[in-house]
C-alpha cells in the first residue's frame, strides 16, 4: 500500500464518472461490476451517496467500504443476498446495475452473449447471464474500459440487453422501468438525453478531443455543439480512492495512464 | 432413528443417466458443482445429453468428451477464468445446441418445474434477443385490467438433477455450509430421480453441530440417492471445506488449446477412477 500522489489518473476520472452514475439514486442496491465499476460504486457510498446498499461481491450486504483485490479487514455485515435473493432485488425495480458489454450500439442495445451464428458462433462469449431481466426491470449503466470501433457498433450480434429503441418498441407500458442512465468509457461519458434516445457524448475526459471519440465509435454518435470535460476527482475522491478502496492501483491496470 | 438409508453408488447414479436425458446439474460457475459424478459420467457410455446448468467446468468438460446435445444455459464461467474454454470451443465448431436464457428465466423455468406448472410469466426477456432466439417461447396476456402481456417461461423439467452438499446423512437430507446455497434445492424438486453428493457423510443428529437449521437446504423429500464423495467438488469451490484449486483449473482450461494438451489431461485425469483422480490431485 504505498500512498499515490500526483494529479488525478485516467482510471480515477473514470472511477468518478462511473461513481456520479448513482448520484441521487438513494436507498437502492448499487451494484457495479468490474474493477472500476466497483470502485466507482464505493467512492460513491463513501460520499455524496451515502444511503446505496451495496454487495461484498458475493452474497452479503456491507455496510463499511471495502478495499478492492484485497481481503477486506474486516466486514459490517447488514443483510443476507444470495443470487436468489438478488432476483427479488432486480425484479421489484430496487438495483442499479453497471454491466460490461462485448458490443453496444447507438440506442444502447448491448452484446455479452456471442457473436455470429447462434448455431455456430464465431465467438462464444459469457451468454445472456441476467442482461435481459436487469435492464427490463432496473436502471442500467454501463462501462466500456476498451471504447473503440469494436465495441460501439453500428449492430449488435445478439441483444442481451435491452437498448432503448427495442424498449420503446414494447410502448411505454411494458418498458416503463427500463433506462440507461449513462456509458462510461476510458474516453468519456454518453448519455440517451435525446429526442430519440439515441446515445450522445455527455463529457470528455481530460486529454480527450470529440474527434478521438468520434473515430474510436462505430456509429454516428451524438455530439452537443459544447462538450464540457468529465468532473476531476476532488481530494477527498482521490484520498478515498488511493489510500482505501485500491490501494494496490488496480484501476490503473485497467485503465493505463495516457 | 427411522431414517431410510437412501446411500447409493456413483455407478449406481450415472446408470440412471440414460442416451438423451436432461440432466440438471447444481452449484453455480466453478463452485459446489457435483464433480465426482460429473467425472463419472465422463467416464460412462452415455452420450446426446442436454444439460441445464448454471454452468461452469461440468459443462465445459461434458461438451469436450461429446456428452452432450443441447445447453441450456445463461452463461458458462470458470469465475476467475471468465469465460470456459472448452465450452467455448465446442460452440464456435458447431458441436452443441444452445438454449439462450436470462438466468432469471432459468431460475422460472425450475421453479415452474418444482410447482407443477407449465409456466411462469415474467417481464424478463422482452425486448431483448432471448425471444428471437427461441422462437418456441411464447407470451402470455394478463387476463386482469392491465392487460400486460409477459413472457411466459416454460417448465424446465429435468429427467435427473445432481448436486453437491457439504454435509449428507444417509436418508439424503443435505447441508450447505457456503454461504450462497444457489439454486441447488430447485434443480433437486424439478427433477424426476435426484442424486447428491457430499463431501462427508454424517449422522442426522450432528447436523446442528455444523450449522444452524438454516443451513439444511436439501429436505430428504428432494432427494432419491446420497453418495459420499470427499473431495468431489474439486476442482470448483467448496468452502468452508476448500477453496477452488486455481492451479489445477489453469491446467485444465490450457488443455483448450490442443488435442494433445487434452488427451494427456485426460488420460492423466478422466480415464481414472475416482479414487486415482484424487491421488492424482493431491499435491
Amino acid at each position: 500500500m504505498t500512498a499515490r500522489n500526483g494529479p488525478p489518473t485516467r482510471a480515477e476520472v473514470c472511477a468518478v464518472a462511473l461513481a456520479e452514475c448513482f448520484r441521487g439514486n438513494g436507498e437502492i442496491l448499487a451494484n457495479p461490476i468490474g474493477t472500476l465499476p466497483t470502485i466507482g460504486g464505493r467512492l460513491a457510498k463513501a460520499t455524496f451517496e451515502p444511503a446505496l446498499v451495496m454487495t461484498d461481491g458475493e452474497a452479503l450486504l456491507v455496510e463499511n467500504i471495502l478495499p478492492v483485490g484485497v481481503e477486506a479487514p474486516e466486514k459490517v455485515v447488514a443483510g443476507y443476498n444470495p443470487y436468489r435473493t438478488m432476483f427479488d432485488v432486480v425484479w421489484s425495480g430496487r438495483r442499479h446495475i453497471i454491466m460490461g458489454a462485448s458490443q453496444i450500439d447507438a440506442h444502447g442495445n448491448q452484446n455479452f452473449a456471442f457473436i455470429g451464428d447462434p448455431m455456430k458462433p464465431t465467438a462464444q462469449l459469457l451468454g445472456m447471464r441476467g442482461a435481459p431481466g436487469n435492464t427490463i426491470n432496473d436502471r442500467t449503466s454501463y462501462w466500456i474500459p476498451n471504447h473503440s470501433t469494436r465495441v460501439m457498433v453500428p449492430e449488435v450480434s445478439v441483444v442481451s440487453g435491452v437498448g432503448y429503441d427495442r424498449a420503446d418498441a414494447l410502448g411505454p407500458y411494458p418498458s416503463r422501468y427500463h433506462e440507461i442512465v449513462r456509458v462510461v468509457t476510458n474516453l468519456c461519458v454518453c448519455d440517451f438525453d435525446t429526442p430519440d434516445h439515441a446515445m450522445q457524448l455527455r463529457s470528455l475526459h481530460p486529454g480527450v478531443t470529440v474527434d478521438d471519440v468520434v473515430a474510436a465509435t462505430g456509429f454516428p454518435l451524438a455530439v452537443p455543439s459544447d462538450v464540457p470535460q468529465t468532473r476531476l476527482p476532488t481530494d477527498d475522491e482521490l484520498h478515498w480512492i488511493r489510500a482505501v478502496i485500491d490501494p494496490l492501483g488496480l484501476g490503473e491496470q485497467e485503465v493505463p495512464n495516457p | 432413528m427411522p431414517v431410510p438409508d437412501k446411500r447409493v453408488t456413483i455407478d449406481d447414479i450415472v446408470a440412471t443417466v440414460q442416451d438423451g436425458m436432461t440432466v440438471g446439474i447444481g452449484g453455480w460457475g466453478s463452485r459446489r458443482k457435483p464433480m465426482a459424478l460429473v467425472r463419472a459420467l465422463l467416464r460412462s457410455p452415455v452420450r446426446n445429453l442436454t444439460i441445464v446448468s448454471y454452468g461452469g467446468p461440468d459443462v465445459g468438460l461434458l461438451c469436450r468428451a461429446g456428452k452432450v446435445r443441447k445447453v441450456v444455459y445463461s452463461f458458462v464461467s470458470l469465475d476467475s477464468i471468465a469465460l470456459e474454454p472448452h465450452f467455448r470451443n465446442a460452440r464456435q465448431s458447431g458441436a452443441v445446441e444452445s438454449v439462450e436464457l436470462d438466468e432469471g428465466m432459468f431460475l422460472l423455468g425450475l421453479q415452474a418445474a418444482a410447482w407443477r406448472v407449465p409456466f411462469l410469466p415474467t417481464r424478463v426477456g422482452l425486448g431483448s434477443d432471448v425471444l428471437r432466439l427461441n422462437p418456441a417461447l411464447a407470451t402470455v396476456k394478463s387476463p386482469y385490467a392491465d392487460g400486460e402481456e409477459l413472457v411466459a417461461m416454460p417448465a424446465l423439467e429435468l429427467d435427473v438433477a445432481l448436486i453437491h452438499m457439504h454435509r449428507g446423512d444417509r436418508g439424503g437430507t443435505g447441508q450447505c455450509l457456503g454461504v450462497d446455497p444457489y439454486f441447488d434445492d430447485l434443480f433437486c424438486m424439478a427433477a424426476h430421480k435426484r442424486f447428491m453428493s457430499v463431501e462427508k457423510l454424517v449422522d442426522t443428529d450432528t447436523f446442528l453441530e455444523e450449522g444452524p437449521p438454516q443451513t439444511i437446504r436439501i429436505n430428504r423429500l428432494m432427494t432419491d440417492g446420497v453418495v459420499e464423495t470427499p473431495h468431489g467438488a474439486h476442482f470448483t469451490e467448496c468452502v468452508p471445506d476448500f477453496p477452488r484449486d486455481e492451479e489445477f483449473q489453469k491446467e485444465y482450461a490450457a488443455t483448450a488449446k490442443s488435442d494433445d494438451a487434452w488427451d494427456a489431461f485426460r488420460a492423466k485425469y478422466l480415464d481414472v477412477s475416482e479414487a486415482e483422480y484424487q491421488t492424482a490431485v493431491s499435491r
